[in-house]
């Protein structure tokens, strides 16, 4: 008989969320909004952090750029943890961010025709 | 780090909205590559009588599951949906899903149309352009546009469409409406 099977979807998470970030909660290398774009770093220079399997995770699905929230959901992990952990990869030089431009700030009719077309083509 | 926004990598963000079991996951999922997105946010509590500590803050954390999906439009070109949360307790998660959005879908099902006052409200304080999608379920009566325009009492150019969630088909025309009323809505400011 299986010993844990008291542990279920019910009892929760065995690792609380935060235990793969050591406790914290908040990082503040940068905000990384759900769309950001983050990009593993061509010239990585050399950390002293010790990265773990989260970590490498995250640089191997960010081989070409992926927004924040497409890395949160991939890994399966809380859009709060993987911010921690970017936030780690950001000040250790592995990656870099960019913005996205999010149309609200710029909205252009011409954009949104083609947001249109390219609906209607799907 | 050049800020200027490139045409090469542009966003529309487009927020799914409506009540519990309205169809937000059946949208999401049908139009797009549909994944889960978990946000673990902390609850502060209050331990009242419990030992010592009574009036310690205690924290805990919540977790909030919403719908994720991406569709590519053509290169550098690329449409997120975000199903909002589903609960009323989740509002913490809405100010950051509006942020950058650029229109927003509110889901209503007829059997239970009081569900998406809440979004309704949300948006027309945020200024966001947002449509009705009426999804479609066996069993609920048929009603006129018209008739639920005015029990969710809506201005007059909020568009109210008719949509299977489950069909790719109707959710995508549900996607270019609001598309169409974003852009009257742009015009007209």
């Amino acid at each position: 008989m299986n010993d844990h099977e008291w542990l279920d979807e019910e009892a929760g998470p065995v690792v609380r969320p935060f235990a793969l970030t050591g406790g914290r909660t908040r990082h503040g290398a940068s905000d990384f909004d759900l769309m950001t774009l983050v990009v593993q770093s061509s010239e990585s220079r050399y950390g002293s952090l010790l990265l773990g399997p989260e970590h490498e995770e995250i640089l191997e699905l960010c081989r070409m750029p992926v927004s924040v929230a497409e890395v949160a959901s991939s890994l399966d992990l809380a859009i709060g943890v993987v911010r921690v952990l970017l936030g780690d990869l950001l000040t250790e030089g592995r990656i870099s961010v960019r913005a996205q431009a999010p149309v609200a700030q710029f909205p252009s009719s011409r954009i949104i025709k083609e947001v249109i077309d390219g609906l209607q083509a799907l | 780090m050049d800020s200027r926004p490139s045409e090469a990598e542009l966003a529309v963000k487009i927020l799914v909205a409506g009540g519990f079991g309205a169809g937000k996951t059946t949208l999401v999922g049908s139009v797009s590559e549909m994944r889960p997105l978990r946000t673990e946010e902390q609850l502060t509590e209050r331990s009242i009588g419990v030992d010592e500590l009574a009036g310690v803050e205690r924290k805990s954390t919540t977790t909030v599951a919403m719908d994720f999906g991406r569709i590519t439009l053509r290169t550098g070109l690329v449409l997120y949906l975000f199903g909002t949360p589903g609960q009323d307790r989740f509002w913490f998660m809405w100010d950051e899903l509006a942020e950058g959005a650029l229109g927003a879908v509110v889901l209503a099902d007829t059997r239970r149309l009081a569900d998406c006052f809440a979004s309704i409200d949300y948006f027309e304080r945020r200024g966001l352009p947002f449509i009705i999608a009426v999804n479609s379920f066996d069993g609920a009566r048929p009603y006129s546009p018209d008739d639920i325009r005015i029990a969710l009492d809506l201005d007059p150019e909020v568009p109210v469409v008719g949509c299977d969630a489950r069909s790719r088909e109707s959710s995508k025309q549900v996607l270019i409406t609001l598309m169409g009323h974003v852009m009257t809505a742009m015009a007209k400011r």
